[in-house]
């Protein structure tokens, strides 16, 4: 299937030169590929919060969920919890997935349940005109800070690890290849996967420059040992002057909440005899 | 007419409530119909707490003040309910930890020589009171055998001590109706909602709905039932909207606290018209307020919820029965008109026990929506003539399903377009008109006593109880809406006929359905209103019903 085939009538209203761009290729390129090896596109889900990123859900010729602000992934979970024969892809901001939906990332990710959230960490609240993000540096100057931040941002990835997640990655908006390749193994990771995306917003928060000259691929890296999975999570901080590596951090096979759950027959035969019969025990 | 109240009381962790339970159910299978009222603070072990049985030939929904059995496990018990005794009442009490007069049996001193723990001496007391009421020792047995299964022999032995221990005093008449069913509010709920396939229910425990997780937590097995417990109720309500995206049948369940949480998710439901049931378990607050007691204070909330302007429905059943069937019924209207619904319980219906008659409701089955014929290309929110769009669920072969919080076309993609806005607008809002349309054939408005009354009584939720057995003997008639919201203003105009006095009853300090009858036209003369956290009592409500009699 041709990428060009997953678009809409919608107009694109992300701004010239927007990490986004990068975000949606990507993500239709990855899908194009998982329909040719046997993912049908009609069982893909994809859901997303509010912010700019959330458009990406109007750009897309699939299933979604088009949720607010803060509140993909538990959208997400719903959805393969009812139906998990869907593939459930969650795009979320970094305000949206780490300011205001911070603890629902977490729970998912405590649960290992077999969702894939793709993270538009752009470091500054673009639709909302420029203001400072969980993972905007410290002293980040934006409109509700004029006089900079004065507190360190969180490093999503660290915390993500810490809290049972099993597949973590990070990308860049400038680096389309890499994109295409996590993004497919992210979602064909059975299990909980975040992407943590460094997805440039060329009006508020142009880092293209300051990525372009720290970021490098990682090479020989072993993702399958928690530490050392750590210690690279932990080499840049989202504040200080450091490396930043792109790639696979963490890749582990652990049961699924979903598979976790308790199994039950498919159907009630009789809901009715067997309502009458539970009412008995009460008498 | 035989009509018994017996009150039961220690402190949390004795098992007062399992007693309870165990005690309406021995009236039961002596033929009487029976309400259970529960009291209890909000603590694991200490203080005071109590059940409250009645059993009466017929239907019941209220307490009585006065009792004719206290069943005392410590000194409290006596000391704070002497004021309930009247003459002929009888206590019966652990004469090892308590001082009263009546009936005493050495309850500490039979656990410990059955070596038995302490928790059974409920049971003990349970034996003696069925002795001196002069209740069947197999009786007793059944029921014990039915409702206790760890350590049954154990229970039946200290039982037994207790039984013999003691003298008969009166003989409790054995009525000639079969037992039925005692089942509480939220147990009725969740087995209404089964009844109508739910799939799914998701909930952040939280009293007085807790329960009902509770519940359907233990039957998921018996219906395939997916029970989650989340992290908190943003999280409830936005996978439930997710269960609800992929066609499962869902409900959640909270109070007032939780329901301030899920109040954006609520309005999100209304505006990508995903199907929800939310139950909303009132308790008084504002804030965490009393949380283990009852309140009727969140029907302007269930109104108003959520930003913006959707159709939804709100109803607020009065008893188990009630909840049995409107439950069902709300789970198929929210599928049916894609819409959010509110079923708005309270601590006193949800908590307390009811006799209950399957039969004495229509029928609840589940009733489908609207489906995709798969003829042309699937739009989720294709605009009908009565604005419910068919419905369809991923994956479907060559076609999509898109759901949007925002403003959005037939397709579900995004828009800002003013035509289009207002289009969609008015689609969504038409649904509720047929809502409404639909809902003239249920039983929206139930109407007690002589239609013929120039006194009213009008309430709605658990006190319907209190006000029908209050108003009977004052000649009052009783109107009680299940529905509030769209509100039933034709049946309730003619449910008040030509009575000259409107008495409003509720359980809050502002009179709120008072408030939503004044926006029709419809004025109360008079509001008995009571925020407490108690339930009125027969007796208490009779005489302020009487005080209003007076009134022209």
């Amino acid at each position: 299937m041709d990428p060009v085939n997953l678009g809409t009538y919608a107009q694109n209203t992300w701004c010239p030169g927007c990490g986004n761009f990068a975000i949606l290729n990507a993500a239709k390129a990855a899908l194009s590929s998982l329909a040719q090896e046997g993912t049908p596109l009609e069982n893909v889900v994809l859901v997303s919060g509010i912010g700019c990123h959330a458009k990406i859900v109007d750009y897309i010729n699939a299933n979604s969920f088009y949720s607010i602000h803060g509140r993909v992934v538990p959208a997400a979970e719903g959805i393969k919890l009812a139906r998990p024969n869907l593939k459930v892809i969650g795009f979320a901001g970094d305000g949206d997935a780490y300011g205001e939906g911070m603890e629902h990332l977490i729970f998912a990710a405590k649960r290992n349940i077999d969702i894939t959230m793709i993270i538009h960490n752009n470091r500054v609240y673009g639709l909302t005109t420029g203001q400072y993000t969980p993972t905007s540096p410290l002293g980040f100057r934006g409109r509700s800070t004029p006089l900079g931040t004065s507190e360190l941002p969180i490093n999503p990835l660290e915390l993500m690890l810490s809290s049972g997640a099993t597949f973590i990655a990070r990308g860049t908006s400038h680096g389309l290849e890499l994109l295409k390749k996590i993004f497919k193994e992210a979602i064909l990771h059975k299990g909980f996967a975040l992407v943590d995306v460094l997805q440039v917003c060329v009006t508020y928060y142009n880092m293209y420059q300051y990525y372009d000259k720290r970021a490098y691929e990682l090479k020989d890296h072993d993702y399958t040992d928690y530490y050392k999975a750590m210690d690279k999570i932990r080499e840049w901080d989202y504040n200080a002057d450091k490396p930043i590596a792109l790639g696979t951090f963490y890749k582990k096979e652990l049961p699924a909440f979903e598979d976790r759950l308790p199994k039950f027959e498919k159907t009630v035969q009789d809901r009715e005899a067997r309502l009458k019969e539970v009412l008995n025990e009460y008498v | 007419m035989p009509d018994v109240s017996v009150l039961i009381a220690g402190q949390a962790g004795f098992g007062i409530d399992k007693s309870g339970l165990i005690i309406a159910r021995i009236f039961n299978q002596l033929g009487y119909r029976l309400y259970v009222y529960r009291d209890y603070p909000s603590l694991i072990r200490g203080g005071h707490t109590f059940s409250i049985i009645r059993a009466a030939q017929g239907k019941v929904g209220t307490h009585k003040d006065k009792i004719d059995f206290l069943l005392a496990l410590n000194q409290d018990a006596v000391d704070l309910h002497k004021e309930r005794l009247k003459e002929g009442s009888r206590i019966i009490y652990d004469a090892d930890t308590v001082k009263a007069q009546g009936t005493g049996v050495n309850a500490a001193k039979i656990i410990k020589e059955e070596n038995a723990s302490e928790i059974m001496r409920n049971t003990c007391i349970i034996g003696s009171f069925c002795k001196t009421a002069g209740i069947d020792w197999q009786i007793l047995e059944n029921v014990l055998k039915r409702n206790i299964s760890r350590e049954i022999d154990v229970n039946l032995k200290v039982a037994s001590r207790g039984y013999n221990a003691v003298d008969k005093i009166s003989g409790i008449e054995r009525l000639k109706q079969e037992p039925l069913p005692v089942v509480t509010g939220n147990e009725a709920m969740g087995l209404g909602l089964i009844s109508a396939g739910l799939k799914a229910y998701i909930s952040y425990p939280m009293t007085p709905t807790s329960p009902v997780l509770h519940s359907l937590a233990g039957l998921s097995k018996d219906f395939s039932l997916k029970v989650i417990h989340p992290e908190n109720e943003i999280s409830v309500i936005l996978m439930a909207l997710g269960f609800s995206y992929a066609g499962e049948r869902v409900a959640v369940g909270t109070s007032g606290g939780g329901f301030c949480l899920m109040t954006e998710g609520f309005s999100f439901a209304g505006m990508s018209e995903l199907p929800l049931v939310v139950i909303l378990g009132q308790r008084p607050g504002p804030s965490t307020g009393l949380p283990t007691y009852s309140a009727q204070t969140e029907l302007n909330f269930a109104l108003s919820a959520g930003q913006g302007e959707f159709s939804r429905l709100v109803v607020a059943p009065a008893d188990a029965e009630e909840a049995y069937y409107w439950s069902g019924a709300c789970l198929n209207m929210a599928w049916k008109y894609q819409t959010p619904v509110i079923i708005l319980s309270d601590k006193n219906m949800g908590e307390g026990a009811y006799s209950f008659d399957i039969n004495s409701m229509p029928a609840v089955k589940e009733e489908g929506p609207a489906y995709w014929d798969g003829k042309d290309a699937y739009k989720r929110y294709l605009n009908t003539e009565t604005g419910v769009s068919p419905l369809a669920f991923a994956p479907l072969k060559g076609n999509v399903v898109k759901i949007n919080s925002y403003e959005h076309d037939e397709l579900g993609i995004t828009t800002e377009e003013p035509g289009l806005s207002k289009t969609m607008q008015d689609k969504r809002l038409r649904k509720g008109k047929y809502l409404e349309k639909e809902l003239e054939n249920y039983p929206t408005v139930n109407v007690y006593g002589d239609s013929g009354a120039a006194t009213a009584v009008i309430c709605w939720g658990s006190n319907k109880g209190v006000c029908v057995e209050a108003a009977k003997e004052l000649g009052m008639k009783v109107i009680q809406p299940a529905v509030l919201w769209p509100l039933p203003l034709q049946k309730v105009k003619d449910a008040i006929g030509q009575s000259k006095t409107l008495i409003c009853v509720e359980s809050n300090a502002t009179a709120q359905l008072s408030g939503l009858l004044m926006c029709y036209g419809i004025k109360t003369d008079k509001q008995i209103l009571k925020y407490d956290g108690r339930p009125f009592s027969l007796e208490e409500l009779q005489e302020q019903l009487k005080d209003c009699s007076s009134i022209k």
